[in-house]
């Protein structure tokens, strides 16, 4: 059942349009630029945080491309600014979440890259490594109950989460149920300042769901075309009654974990070198250009018009109000404020 | 609540019956209510809350999880967000520390940190409370643990009638509900059930007994124990109030008060331990708001600061209180 598949194939479509390849790409292009807006924009004293996903763009908008819109659920970690993206965040709530403006998702009150949208189908999380399974595999149950065949979730973690109780407990039960859900490992190989060497005592977590009796398989998490047909074999399996699939896909973390992080205390620069040849962002430019689906001309013009929306929604989103205090009592409950207060 | 009237049928039931037949109505009544927790299927749980249940509304909304608290929580929080109304179930109140982060990190937040976009209709049902030789770890009090938690709502009823209209609130209710069943109550207390669907305000509690001579509030098993020992003192020309708080979070300051005012003395009586206790809150809110209404200082009469009561016979004795010793609390109170 299980399928390694580490090294990237000739160039495949996977039955994609050339609009959707270069969707990919945009997708792609826009987490990386949005994410150094972030960083940017910390180091400039006007946002006190940002979180890095730079070396996951290949597998989110892979995965981004599989969800069915309006149709999946996702139940996301804090690393997805690109399967949010993908999935039809914008990037003006990107920044007013960065920004922890009144009017952000949250309301000004969720660390940026936490974001949560009945409209697009994203749950809300915390930043509580691997809590978020449990919610997952709960709201497969639940399309399972109320009869909403040809549904299903997509949750996605880092390698550092399947250290948690919590994944084993959320892996297992939706194995015991057979649920509609895709279980997506974004393997990064560094949970904060912790490698996968300290972490597990093998370093395949796709292996480990034999254990489980699922299936799962492993693919180059810089390839967006490999991810995009195995999360879309997954989800696919998934709507039609075929129970749950853990895919794995390896990638690299680029940057440091965030902007509070520094990232030389614990790793080499030699290290994270070796790794930008396989950068996920100008390999797939490169493959789009050389297979003639995207001319060098409409890559520069495609990144230009990328920068000009996120310059745009920045000042926009920078213009915007703080939510006031009194904000800070609203939705504790459904009703009315607590009688202690 | 539906106030019992001639025209009222009522059953007489204890509180275990309260329970099932309220969690039985529940799943007659609306198909999204499910029901999880380990060996409430096939087993009909531990106590046969839902004895049957399984096979009336199948496998599949009466679900017996693996042994794994957090992710019954985790799993019911998914299942709320999504349209269910999930009752999930942990075994005993001393279990639900692996779930402590799905509680309060997770369900507790969920409509708060989504700014209402989400929401998290779930209720939690634990039995709780010594009394019947449970040891370390079947005989706890837990509700210190989460009344700190703004997000939560906790109920612990103590009369069967609360049991069916404080439960039918906390499932019709769109935020997370802990319900703490006192397991020595379960079988030792019976009493006039409303026929029907009824609730019981989230928040309210109950003056049992009216009184002049001091206050008494409490929850769960002492309650009874209290009203046992205000009987004992009436019978010796001492008129006590015995409040039954009923809803720990939200807590019906309003009632509190009023009763303090008028009796000038309060006495606290729980099970869990004294230390950072329910009966702390108390305390702190009547000094803040009712100091100079007092004719003696607030009297906490809790469990010892141990960890937790012994399996031997005397060791849960010297941590369980009793009606007589509750007595002797009043006693001590209403002279000063």
């Amino acid at each position: 059942m299980a399928t390694t598949n580490r090294t990237s194939p000739p160039f495949e479509r996977a039955g994609l349009s050339d609009e959707q390849l270069v969707g990919m790409l945009r997708t792609m292009l826009l987490q990386r630029m949005l994410e150094n807006r972030g960083f940017q924009l910390n180091r400039q004293g006007k946002i006190p945080f940002a979180s890095a996903s730079e070396g996951h763009e290949g597998v989110q908008a892979g995965a981004a491309m599989a969800f069915a819109r309006g149709r999946d659920l996702l139940f996301p970690y804090y690393r997805d600014l690109g399967l949010a993206l993908g999935v039809g965040l914008t990037p003006y709530e990107v920044l007013l979440s960065l920004f922890a403006r009144a009017e952000d998702l949250s309301g000004g009150r969720q660390f940026p890259h936490h974001y949560a949208s009945r409209r697009l189908g994203i749950a809300t999380i915390s930043s509580i490594i691997a809590a978020q399974l449990s919610h997952a595999v709960g709201a497969a149950y639940a399309l399972r109950v109320r009869g909403e065949n040809g549904r299903a979730v997509l949750t996605t973690f880092g390698d550092g989460a399947t250290s948690e109780g919590e994944w084993h407990e959320s892996v297992n039960f939706a194995a015991v149920h057979k649920l509609p859900i895709v279980l997506l490992c974004e393997n990064n190989e560094w949970a904060i300042s912790t490698p996968l060497a300290k972490q597990m005592g093998q370093p395949d977590i796709w292996r480990r769901a034999a254990g489980y009796g699922l299936p799962s398989t492993c693919v180059d998490g810089m390839d967006p075309v490999a991810c995009y047909l195995a999360v879309s074999d997954a989800l696919d399996r998934a709507r039609t009654g075929g129970g749950p699939t853990l895919v794995e896909a390896k990638c690299y973390r680029f940057l440091a974990h965030t902007t509070d992080d520094d990232d030389r205390t614990y790793r080499s620069r030699e290290e994270v070198e070796a790794h930008r040849r396989d950068d996920p962002v100008p390999n797939f430019e490169r493959r789009l250009v050389e297979a003639g689906i995207l001319s060098p001309e409409g890559l520069e013009c495609l990144k230009a018009e990328l920068l000009a929306e996120i310059n745009e929604a920045t000042d926009r989103a920078e213009a915007m109000p703080y939510p006031g205090g009194e904000e800070l009592y609203r939705n504790v409950y459904a009703d009315s404020t607590d009688p202690w207060r | 609540m539906a106030v019992s009237s001639p025209t009222q049928t009522t059953q007489i039931m204890n509180n275990v019956d309260a329970v099932r037949a309220t969690l039985y109505d529940a799943m007659k009544n609306d198909p999204r209510t499910v029901i999880l927790g380990e060996d409430v299927g096939a087993r009909g749980n531990v106590f046969l809350i839902t004895k049957d249940f399984a096979k009336e509304f199948g496998p599949q909304r009466v679900i017996d999880t693996p042994i794994a608290e957090a992710s019954i929580v985790g799993i019911a929080i998914g299942m709320a967000m999504e349209g269910l109304r999930p009752i999930a179930e942990i075994q005993f109140a001393d279990f639900i520390y692996p779930a402590f982060n799905q509680i309060v990190g997770e369900a507790a937040k969920t409509r708060y940190r989504s700014n209402g976009e989400y929401t998290c209709p779930l209720v939690i049902r634990t039995p709780y409370g010594g009394g019947v030789r449970g040891a370390l770890s079947h005989s706890v009090s837990i509700e210190a643990l989460f009344y700190h938690v703004p997000g939560l709502k906790i109920l612990a009823p103590a009369f069967p009638a609360d049991v069916k209209g404080l439960l039918n609130a906390a499932i019709d209710d769109p935020d997370p509900v802990l319900f703490l069943e006192h397991k020595k109550t379960y079988r030792l207390i019976k009493g006039e059930v409303p026929d029907g669907h009824y609730t019981i305000p989230i928040g309210k509690a109950n003056v049992l007994k009216e009184g002049t001579a001091l206050t008494v509030v409490s929850y769960g098993l002492y309650v009874h124990w209290a009203l046992e020992a205000a009987q004992q003192l009436a019978e010796e020309g001492i008129s006590i109030e015995v409040i039954d708080l009923r809803s720990i979070r939200p807590m019906d300051k309003t009632t509190i008060l009023q009763s303090v005012e008028k009796t000038r003395k309060l006495l606290i009586v729980h099970e869990d331990n004294k230390f950072g206790g329910i009966g702390a809150e108390i305390s702190a809110m009547v000094a803040e708001e009712a100091l100079f209404s007092l004719d003696a200082p607030i009297r906490r009469h809790c469990a010892p600061d141990v960890p937790a009561m012994g399996y031997a016979e005397p060791l849960e004795h010297e941590y369980m209180s009793s009606p007589a010793k509750i007595a002797d609390a009043m006693r001590e109170l209403a002279r000063f």
